[in-house]
This record gives structure tokens, sequence and C-alpha cells, in this order.
């Protein structure tokens, strides 16, 4: 656990010497946050957003994206840059455990998506007026259980990529995929048929759910048991196609 | 004890052989070398060592464990600098230092590695800052972290200017006289004939010749060389001189091969020709001549 504590501190700090990673993970939420924010305002309108307020149903689905952005980009371009330069080999050939190289990468993605997210919704509580949440510890739970999630699919994506290129590529390709069919873009109401059906399996949508009918204080069971589904499928193929070079 | 037993050690990528049959016994305590050309299955062999590759054929056996099956268990007692490794560029010295030691709870303390390795004033560097002489010397301090009882150093002075070199081949006698064994990949032949105990030579995957640096130049080394200038006629009746068996001429430079007292009857035949040329020297054989004469890259 020392050398876990070890890891992900010196990962955290790896992290925060990259200027543009950080601004790409703290900014720029605040940034579409601030845009959509002004177009859509904060009021409710029947038939749109679930009845609430842009911004009441952006914030929620914000957090979820949030946790996308991160464990799709910045986590396999991570891991799988560090494989392409012979980082990992070294760490290996050091009888590193995987579970460190790997646990130390994931809990760095968790503490940059919670910040992230922590500045999102100060944020949006003041400049929005956005109500607060009907229970903050589910939506706490629904924020860890995406993080974990795309996290998890961060892993896969990195081990199973050849190079950071590829991951970037990528994993800026599905983030938009799941950024416009998702629940985080288009409200889901005006997409069509094969769209929509497309957004219902994207893991975004149901990590968008349980994150907002959490504060919306709604039941999203089902959501729930989706991303923990997906998590776990994940989680099982990157510990199967992990390589260390 | 043997520290190292391989037998007939095999491995293939796909329909490539990278090792086709290497053997080789590597004792407590020696500095043990792997010569070869490039591409001859060198860092194959001390990977397939450390437990990073599977292997296809053979029994091998590194501190009493099998590395395919033990990889884990021996990678704790090695230490390793390899080819084509990295750390992150955004890395500090004193952290790469740190985070290595700290996988094994004995070892020696980091500032004094830094010292070691004339690192102690970069250890707040980031390792994309390193010169290349200064990363090669990390990755050996990173190897010697957990206070191993094997390093395996694989080309570890490429890249290092003349000078570099000297201080690390020092350093690598201090490793081993502090009681640690080392496995030396190199093509440099000086460096192998300086440092080596004993060492193998390796050519397209397998062991071509086995000995330590004298033993083999004795063997291998083609004799006794003796060199001069002359301008002039031909000096092609030098072959008739007792002991030498054969005379190279490339412009006024001489080259005559032979055995045993060569010189002093050379120079007697000249003298008596009237010729006193004053650059006549005998030349020892090298590492060097010993593996172009096996690898056949002579001719």
């Amino acid at each position: 656990m020392r050398l876990l504590a070890k890891m992900s501190w010196l990962e955290m700090k790896l992290f925060l010497r990259e200027p543009l990673t950080v601004l790409f993970a703290l900014a720029l939420p605040l940034l579409v946050l601030f845009v959509m924010g002004g177009v859509f305002g904060n009021t409710a309108e029947e038939g749109f957003y679930r009845g609430i307020g842009a911004m009441s149903y952006y914030v929620p689905a914000y957090i979820a994206l949030v946790t996308a952005s991160v464990g799709l980009i910045s986590l396999p371009v991570h891991i799988a840059g560090n494989r392409e330069l012979g980082v990992l080999k070294r760490y290996h050939a050091s009888s590193m455990p995987a579970w460190i190289v790997v646990g130390a990468s994931v809990i760095t993605t968790f503490i940059v998506s919670l910040v992230s997210a922590s500045i999102l919704v100060v944020a949006a509580m003041f400049a929005h007026d956005v109500n607060a949440p009907d229970s903050w510890l589910i939506v706490a739970a629904a924020f860890a259980v995406s993080a974990l999630m795309f996290a998890a699919i961060g892993v896969l994506l990195g081990a199973v990529l050849p190079n950071a290129r590829a991951a970037q590529a990528l994993g800026v390709l599905l983030w938009f995929v799941l950024l416009m069919l998702g629940g985080a873009g288009p409200p889901p109401e005006v997409l069509t048929g094969a769209m929509d059906f497309v957004g219902q399996i994207t893991p975004l949508r149901h990590a968008v759910r349980a994150v907002q009918d959490g504060w919306l204080g709604l039941d999203a069971g089902l959501s729930w048991a989706i991303v923990g589904l997906i998590f776990t499928s994940a989680t099982a193929a990157a510990l199967r196609f992990f390589r260390w070079e | 004890m043997s520290v190292i037993n391989v037998e007939h050690l095999e491995k293939r990528y796909g329909s490539f052989t990278a090792v086709s049959d290497v053997s080789f016994r590597v004792e407590e305590g020696e500095i043990f070398g792997i010569l070869g050309p490039n591409g001859a299955g060198k860092t194959t062999t001390v990977e397939s060592l450390q437990g990073l590759r599977s292997i296809e054929g053979g029994r091998v056996s590194v501190l009493g464990f099998d590395p395919v099956t033990h990889a884990g268990d021996i990678r704790r007692l090695i230490g390793s600098q390899l080819q084509e490794s990295a750390l992150p560029d955004r890395m500090k010295v004193w952290e790469a230092v740190d985070l290595f030691g700290s996988m094994r709870d004995t070892g020696p303390d980091w500032n004094d590695l830094l010292a070691d390795w004339d690192l102690a004033e970069k250890q707040d560097a980031r390792f994309g800052s390193l010169s290349g002489g200064q990363q090669q010397r990390l990755f050996v301090a990173l190897a010697l972290a957990n206070d191993p009882r094997l390093v395996f150093l694989d080309e570890m002075t490429t890249g290092l200017d003349p000078a570099s070199r000297r201080v690390a081949w020092e350093l690598i006698r201090r490793i081993r006289d502090r009681g640690t064994t080392v496995v030396l990949v190199t093509h440099f032949m000086d460096e192998a004939e300086n440092l080596c105990d004993r060492l193998v030579v390796v050519d397209s995957g397998a062991v071509i010749a086995e000995g330590t640096p004298q033993g083999l130049i004795d063997e291998y080394g083609g004799g006794v060389r003796v060199r001069f200038t002359n301008g002039g006629e031909d000096l092609g009746w030098l072959r008739d001189v007792p002991n030498v068996t054969d005379v190279h001429r490339d412009r006024d430079r001489y080259e005559v091969r032979g055995d045993g007292p060569v010189l002093a009857y050379v120079a007697a035949a000249l003298v008596e020709n009237g010729i006193a040329p004053v650059d006549l020297r005998q030349e020892r054989a090298t590492l060097e001549d010993v593996f172009l004469t096996l690898t056949g890259e002579d001719e």
C-alpha cells in the first residue's frame, strides 16, 4: 500500500507538470458550462431536458462528462504512451506489480475527475443558480461509479492501443460520440431513432442518468446496474489484455 | 554455485529465430560478458533470463529459479538496466531513485546512489532534460536501487563519452567488488576485454566461443603481429624467415604474422639486409581480432 501511495503521489505530480493536460481536464468542462449556460439559461420548459431547466439538466450531465473525458482520453494516452516509451518495460523489469502501475493511474484519474467536477458544481451554483442536489450522497456515489467505469474503459483502451497517438485519436472520437449522443450534448428527447438507440448503448447515457437522478431525487436503478456491468466487464478485459511492452 | 545456468536456450519471434542455441554458466561474483554484433541475440538472451520473454526451448535457471515460472522471484533479486526503456520525461531524478528503491525494504540510501553515479547535482532535474550519458547512469543507479545479488547491464556505455565510459567501468568493478554478480552485454571489445572475468561470444543466435578474454585471445587472436613501415622494394622474402607465417603489405605498411620469437627473427633479417625501420613493433592481438576471426567479418 505504501508503494501504491508513493506511485499515486508521483503520478499526481507528473500530471500537474503537464500544463496542457491540466488545462484540458479542469478548464474544458467550465468552458462548456459557460457557453451552454449562456445559450440555454436555466428556465424550465415542458418536453425538453426532462422538464427542468437546461442548466439543472446539464450540470449533473457534465459531472458524468468530466469522468468520461479524463477516463477516455487522458488515461489511455498516459498508459499507451508509457508503454510506447518503454516506461512500463522499465517498471516491469524492476518487479513493479501491474496493479500498482494501473492502480496509481486510476487513483490519479479519479482525483482529477473529482477536482474538475467539484469546480464545475461550485461554478454552476454561483453562475446559474442551479438547485442543490436532492441527495449529495447519491450524487457522490454516482460520480464515483462513473469515474471508475470510465477509468476501467480507459485502462482497457490504454492496454490494447499501440501508442499515444492512437489513444489520443480514438479517445477524442469516442468522447465526441458520447458527448453528442450520450445525453451531455443535445437533449436525448431531440435525438431520432438510430441516434437515440446509439445513445442508449453509450456508457455515458447511463452515467448521466445515475448522477442526474441522484441530483433530482429520481430512481435510476437500471442505469446503476448498467454502469456496474460495464465497469466489471471493462475491468476484466483490461486485466486480460494489459501488456508491459 | 552457479548464479546463472543456461542450457541450449532457444527463442523465436514467429518464424524468426532470435536465439537458436545458447549455453553458459555465470559464477557468483564475476563480471560475465555477452559479446556479439548487433542482432546476434544478446538482448533477447538476457531478457529471457530476466523473465521478460517466453522461451521455446532449453533450460534456464537464474539464482535457482526458472525465469518462466518464477519471474517475479527473480526480478526481486536482480537489478537491470534495459535497452529501449525510459522514464516519464517529467519525472525527477530523485523521484525515480526513491520510487525504485522503495520496491524493497533494504537497499542503499538514494543520496548515496546518486553520489556514486555522479548525479547528486542532477537530483532535481527532470529525466527528459538529462543527457544520454546521464540517463544511462541513472538507469544503472536504478538497477542497484534494490541492492540486487545480480545485475544485468545491457549496452550501458552506449552513448557515453570516453571519459564517462572509463568512470562507468570503474563503477562496474566496484559493483562486482561488493559481491554482486554482473552480466554485461556489449558490442564494445575494449569494454569486454577490460572488464570481463569470462565471456561468451554470440553470433546469429548461438554461442561461438567461451572463455576468459586472454584465453580467447591466445586461442583465436591469430598469433603475433609485427608491424613496421618501409618504402622501396617488396619484402616478400620475409616469408622465409623462421616463425613467420604470413606477410601483408599495404603500400609501405607491413604486417608480419607469426608465432613465438618472430619479432627477433624479423628484426635480425631486416638489419642483415640493411633495413632498420624506426617503428618496428610487435602488436598484441586484442579481443577485437578474436571477434573478427570468429564472426568471419575480417574479409
